[in-house]
């Protein structure tokens, strides 16, 4: 089904069985790679801490399936989930991981700095807010080149009370940008409930400020995130501005990987983990309809299991990350033009 | 004498004032019942419970500029900045307001307020997680800056800081937090804008603060088994700045090195030889080196960012050339 049938047809959710299949995989593949991470820090591999993104892979799932190569996304500290489902290379990841040269931004970067250029991934982020902004601009820049391209921009839910946020979208929404500020409501912003750091009951309310839509969604459902997040990047497209797009989740660990997490009340954590785990409930629906077999859930998890084996030791025969070329890096050196009298490059 | 980690310290000066003073209160990104990232608040929230310790949202502008307005309305607020990076963030509150409020309104308005942060590398948090920023601070005339580098003077100086007039950042450094040692009985303060001789020495002058205390000290020992004897200079506090301290030493030995860990170019390290210069440069047997971060933004990989710091066989190393 492509985006504009779906839409043609009010918005009625006809998901084909392979776009389930497509989806579930995706959000397979985001768990098994960060638990192999997981491992990996525990094994003193990596350096710094990790944010991991286990339990809330259906959003970046949803989110992304629909995407176009051409469209970008900024993502933050917790952003492997977001650089899997927009296409980036497990491989390059798990190498930044382990700081070795064959990493994205070869060791310099880590876990919250991977970005994919040729993808349209303008970068994870280690402050709080400062993708927003950016999302902002590159929005501004498609507009501005006369493309119906869209930018995501990913955020958790202590993120909506910083300024960078609240000057972000106001400039987005005056402006109409096609930009699609998708808050991942995960509960916390490291210890801190949200609901001791902002009144509001729904975060999508916040929208009603800046005059744009806001959608709240559960964000363990990926196809309702799916279909959340197609009428709000059909609405950017169209050139009618943001929506602000309410994914309600958790997750299943601490803030990060030297956290444990217990400022949580446990039957919180056990519900999400036991009742509202996006992986095992589409599963259950999709056997439960008879659309897959558990036989196929197997084969799925066998070959992504391969997948991630395969990429993690691509990781680990890479070299480190080479210390002799560290300067070069700091700036950008152009390459050298030969110009002519008027100054113009020359072929 | 107790034996005491810095984080402790750290804790225990604010357990003193806020006790000692109702006017103390804490505020700060999961300051409260998680104690800290860094646990550096561990325990209190328990003790002054939420009507004196204050988990804020995630907005540092308001962090900083709430803060500035609680201490014009007769409060002293002990504002924590979870990295000294996202100063970033708040620096308009920082620069702009904090530090001029007093000389602006012409010495009406006063301002006790502390902002406690740490910075620093640490094992691998990259770029946004690990600078050393304490120049952009003691650019702004109207702030003071604290950079301890023992348990006792954390705890000293962050008690002299609390009890003082004027707005301060008081930066730890995140490696430190589980370095340990004595502790003074009872209630003591440090002076803000006194250096420390961390270890006497005749040969050359270490200056240096925060954990180049430590790696200084460490290639002190290093050359002393050489037989060469450096003096080992901690400033702890770099505005005000203990000039006489500095000169006194320098005097004494004719040489001067100075370490930090943030970045050369711009570096505070700059002013201090460019004072050093001023004051004495007749005394000087040798250039003044300066061991410091090489300019770049601060990588994740291990191998990497033990590359671009100071060590203490960098140190030892530059000092060794002085002789
Ligand atoms: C400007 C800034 N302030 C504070 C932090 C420290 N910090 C990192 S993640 C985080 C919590 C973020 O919460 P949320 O936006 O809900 O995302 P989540 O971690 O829940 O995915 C905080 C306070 C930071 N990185 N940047
Ligand atoms: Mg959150």
């Amino acid at each position: 089904m492509s985006v504009t049938d779906y839409l043609s047809w009010g918005g009625s959710m006809q998901v084909r069985k392979q776009e389930k299949i497509d989806l579930y995989r995706l959000m397979v593949r985001i768990r098994a790679f960060e638990e192999q991470s997981f491992i990996s820090f525990n094994q003193g591999l990596t350096y710094g801490v990790l944010h991991l993104y286990i339990g809330e892979e259906a959003i970046a799932a949803g989110c992304m399936y629909d995407l176009r190569k051409e469209d970008y996304i900024t993502s933050t500290h917790r952003g492997h989930g977001h650089l899997i489902a927009k296409g980036a290379d497990m491989g390059r990841m798990f190498a930044e991981l382990l700081g070795k040269e064959t990493g994205y931004c070869r060791g310099r970067g880590g876990s919250m700095h991977i970005a994919d250029m040729t993808i349209g991934i303008l970068g994870a982020n280690g402050i709080v807010g400062a993708g927003v902004p950016i999302s902002v601009g590159a929005a501004f820049a498609l507009r501005y080149k006369g493309l119906d391209h869209v930018v995501l921009c990913f955020f958790g839910d202590a993120t909506i009370n910083t300024g960078a946020f609240h000057e972000a979208v106001n400039l987005a929404s005056t402006w109409k940008l096609p930009v699609v500020f998708v808050c991942e409501n995960n509960l916390y912003g490291i210890s801190v409930s949200i609901k001791n750091a902002c009144a509001l009951r729904s975060l999508a309310d916040r929208s009603a400020g800046y005059a744009i839509p806001g959608v709240c969604v559960d964000g363990n459902d990926v196809l309702a995130v799916r279909k959340a997040c197609i009428e709000a990047t059909a609405r950017a497209r169209k050139g009618e501005g943001p929506t602000l797009l309410e994914c309600q989740t958790y997750r299943w660990g601490g803030h990060f990987t030297a956290d444990d997490g217990k400022y949580r009340p446990d039957e919180e954590v056990r519900h999400w983990k036991e009742e509202r785990d996006p992986i095992g409930n589409l599963a259950r629906d999709m056997l439960g309809s008879g659309e897959i077999d558990q036989q196929e859930i197997d084969v799925i998890h066998r070959e992504v299991k391969e997948e991630v084996e395969k990429a993690f030791r691509y990781a680990q025969e890479s070299n480190p990350a080479d210390v002799d070329g560290m300067l070069r890096g700091v700036y950008y050196e152009s390459p050298t033009r030969t110009r002519n009298s008027k100054g113009e490059d020359l072929p | 004498m107790r034996v005491m980690s810095y984080r402790e310290a750290v804790i225990e000066a604010l357990r003193e004032e806020m006790t000692r003073d109702g006017n103390v209160f804490l505020m700060g990104e999961d300051v409260g019942r998680m104690g800290g990232v860094f646990q550096a608040t561990a325990g209190l929230w328990e003790t002054f419970g939420p009507s004196r310790v204050f988990d804020t949202p995630i907005s540092e502008v308001a962090i900083v500029g709430a803060a500035l307005g609680a201490a014009l309305v007769g409060l002293r607020p002990v504002a924590e900045i979870m990295f000294v990076d996202f100063t970033g963030v708040a620096m308009d509150q920082i620069a702009n307001q904090v530090a001029k409020f007093h000389f602006m309104t012409g010495g009406q308005a006063i301002v006790p307020l502390v902002i406690r942060t740490q910075g620093g590398v640490g094992f691998g948090d990259a770029a946004q997680h690990s600078q050393s920023l304490e120049a952009w601070h003691t650019h702004i005339p109207g702030l003071k800056v604290v950079m301890p580098s023992t348990p006792s003077d954390a705890k000293g100086l962050l008690k002299t800081s609390i009890r003082d007039d004027n707005p301060i950042i008081f930066i730890e450094h995140k490696l430190l937090y589980q370095t340990e040692g004595p502790i003074p009985e009872g209630d003591y303060l440090v002076p803000i804008g006194k250096a420390d001789i961390k270890k006497e020495g005749k040969d050359v002058t270490i200056i240096t603060w925060s954990k180049m205390v430590l790696d200084s000290l460490e290639a002190a020992s290093l050359l002393e088994e050489e037989g060469i004897h450096a003096e080992v200079v901690d400033l702890r506090t770099l505005n005000p700045l203990d000039l006489d301290t500095i000169i006194f030493s320098v005097k004494k030995t004719g040489r001067a090195v100075i370490v930090h860990e943030a970045c050369k170019t711009g570096g505070f390290g700059a002013e201090i030889a460019a004072l050093i210069v001023e004051k004495a440069f007749d005394y000087l047997d040798a250039p003044i080196q300066r061991i410091a971060g090489i300019d770049t933004p601060i990588p994740y990989a291990a191998p990497l960012y033990r590359a671009v710091i100071p060590n203490p066989d960098k140190i030892a190393q530059a000092v060794r050339g002085l002789l």
